[in-house]
């Protein structure tokens, strides 16, 4: 019965924190006085000379309709929610007009996924282990290093990593290309070893600042854990250390990191823009990149959805799962 | 004083040292003379560091040097700003809905929620990129605070709730103090310890959110801040051209930055732990 009610109210808020940031991206354009038709009206113009000016207001409300600007802010705001967020449909993309904008973000979304989803899952796995032994033996000089080295390389504006990287490795040394290229007409092998080529750098910026968290975080967790008194018992016992530090200081550390890693999946996609923007990485990242230069609301719009909506679940499932993967939590 | 300096923590002190040493050169050394660094072919273009411009000039003709000093001057600047409406709004918001209860508490809180699950940097980027041309430091100081007060609103509500079950509180409830009086004599001395060290991490990421927006072209093109001065070198193909006297000095003095205040974070939470006696 309690645990009912739980997940009531945790689905309660759920919805209503979706539905108060989708509300917030969907009024933010609309408070702005750039108008997206009259920009496109002006491209077509540009490009095909002086129109018939019934034939352009016949244009111009078709459209408003295509663009969801048609009627009341409220009216748009209701055919929003009810097309974009339960539907993903989020009408038809300004740049590469008509595909809908969210057949586009569904191509680019595999590259995001296969890139940052990898990264952060090693990530998590080699920072967790280094920073169980940093923690675990937290007097020896290689522990000392190992998280000194973290705390120089956390901090540290990602930009800035992957900035570092792609002077060196692409411009000084010349082992990476220095625009990305994807090789999507030749066959499957081409395509998949340009993919990988391409995503060696990104992945090792990722890695090199996620790492580091999860040293930090681990390392302050277990040297706590190392110091309760069941593991004292356990050395008086006679175990050896090893059991000691993946028996009892690892499983009793691990879970707040696994919390950590749900949310962590959860951000992919806000994390992914600047990876993907400063190495030309073709993901969502970039799409909502492109689509913002391009002053393209209905991609802006899909994109930033699907981001609130991916991390709002990822915290509502870790909550949910917690209790079941640490007894000492209870619904509450 | 001293006695502070003899309990600090190694980390805690080298932060200190890195932090104080950019705060004289973003406030001190930044209000010696010198020419504007903006203004382009001040100076021969593409020198190499000598006597005179001691980081050497961009091929803009500007001093690479003064062009850093009043760099690292905004990029404090915009971070302080942000921190400071930041950690105001959301300690306010934060001790509100924690002594408030009911629906009040329940509003805030699903808001709050909202904002620190919604992903600021698209919303940043485009809210900047729909300001663009038109925006001045005070306006993207501004919109970088709208994502600083979630973050101290929800700590310091649930620290709030927490002591206003303790015993001292009664007391004060009892011996006939106010709701604001108990807020501001008995809970803010709590808050204010976890607020300060809040505040360095709040300047901290609205510098890194200010140069990332930069490094995409996003702040306002006539700032000097780190992240624009990175960009502009950049774009002006400074590492193509061999021009690291122009490209180093901005990455290096972030990267120095960042560690300074993190350290100097991260020093002073363990300072406090030690000092609870843990």
């Amino acid at each position: 019965m309690k645990f009912r009610k739980f997940l009531g109210l945790r689905l309660l808020t759920w919805a209503l924190t979706i539905l108060i940031g989708v509300t917030f991206v969907f009024f933010i354009p609309r408070m702005f006085p750039s108008d997206p038709v009259e920009s496109m009206i002006g491209q077509i113009q540009s490009r095909s000379g002086q129109m018939d000016p019934a034939q352009m207001e016949a244009m111009r409300a078709q459209l408003r309709v295509q663009f969801g600007l048609d009627g009341s802010l409220i009216e748009q705001y209701g055919s929003f929610l009810w097309n974009g967020l339960l539907h993903f449909d989020f009408g038809p993309s300004l740049m590469s007009f008509p595909t809908p904008a969210g057949e586009i973000i569904a191509t680019y979304l595999p590259y995001t996924l296969i890139l940052c989803l990898t990264s952060t899952f090693l990530a998590w796995l080699i920072g967790n282990l280094i920073g169980l032994r940093a923690g675990f033996q937290k007097n020896k000089r290689s522990s000392k290093i190992m998280e000194s080295v973290a705390i120089c390389i956390y901090p540290i504006p990602y930009f800035i990593v992957a900035l570092v990287l792609q002077i060196v490795f692409a411009f000084v040394l010349g082992w990476f290309p220095l625009i990305t290229t994807i090789n999507q007409s030749g066959g499957t092998w081409e395509f998949l070893s340009s993919l990988l080529w391409a995503s060696i750098l990104p992945a090792i910026s990722l890695l090199l600042i996620g790492t580091g968290w999860w040293i930090i975080s681990m390392k302050s967790l277990s040297s706590s854990t190392a110091e309760e008194d069941f593991v004292m018992f356990a050395r008086l016992r006679g175990l050896p250390e090893k059991s000691i530090s993946n028996r009892y200081v690892l499983r009793n550390s691990i879970i707040p990191q696994i919390t950590a890693l749900g949310m962590s999946l959860g951000g992919v996609f806000g994390g992914s823009i600047m990876t993907e923007i400063m190495f030309g990485y073709p993901g969502v990242g970039m799409l909502i990149q492109k689509a913002i230069m391009a002053s393209d609301y209905n991609m802006i719009l899909g994109c930033i959805t699907i981001s609130i909506v991916a991390i709002s679940t990822a915290t509502l499932i870790v909550d949910l799962i917690n209790p079941f993967i640490d007894p000492r939590i209870r619904y509450s | 004083m001293r006695k502070f300096w003899k309990n600090s923590n190694g980390r805690l002190k080298a932060g200190l040292i890195i932090t104080f040493i950019f705060l004289v050169i973003g406030f001190i050394v930044y209000l010696f003379p010198h020419e504007d660094p903006f203004s382009k072919n001040t100076y021969p273009t593409k020198l190499l560091p000598n006597m005179e411009h001691w980081l050497g000039t961009t091929s803009m003709g500007q001093d690479v040097l003064w062009l850093l000093i009043e760099a690292i001057h905004n990029s404090l600047f915009i971070g302080l700003i942000v921190a400071t409406i930041g950690t105001v709004v959301g300690v306010f918001v934060g001790l509100l809905a924690g002594f408030a209860g009911g629906v009040l508490d329940r509003v805030l809180t699903v808001i709050t929620d909202t904002f620190i699950v919604i992903p600021s940097l698209p919303i940043l980027i485009l809210m900047t990129s729909l300001m663009k041309g038109s925006s001045t430091v005070i306006m993207m100081a501004l919109v970088l605070a709208l994502f600083a007060w979630p973050w101290p609103s929800r700590q310091i509500r649930a620290m709030s709730l927490s002591l206003k079950e303790r015993g001292f509180i009664d007391t004060a409830w009892f011996s006939g103090e106010g709701t604001i009086q108990v807020i501001i004599t008995e809970i803010l001395p709590f808050a204010l310890t976890w607020s300060l060290s809040n505040f360095m991490n709040a300047t901290l990421s609205a510098i890194a959110s200010e140069s990332s927006l930069a490094v995409l072209g996003l702040s306002p093109g006539n700032l000097v801040s780190l992240g624009n001065m990175i960009n502009w070198a950049m774009e002006r193909n400074a590492v193509m051209a061999g021009l690291w006297h122009w490209i180093i000095p901005p990455i290096a003095a972030t990267v120095l930055l960042f560690i300074g205040l993190f350290l100097l974070i991260t020093g002073y939470n363990d300072y406090l732990t030690m000092r609870r006696g843990k």
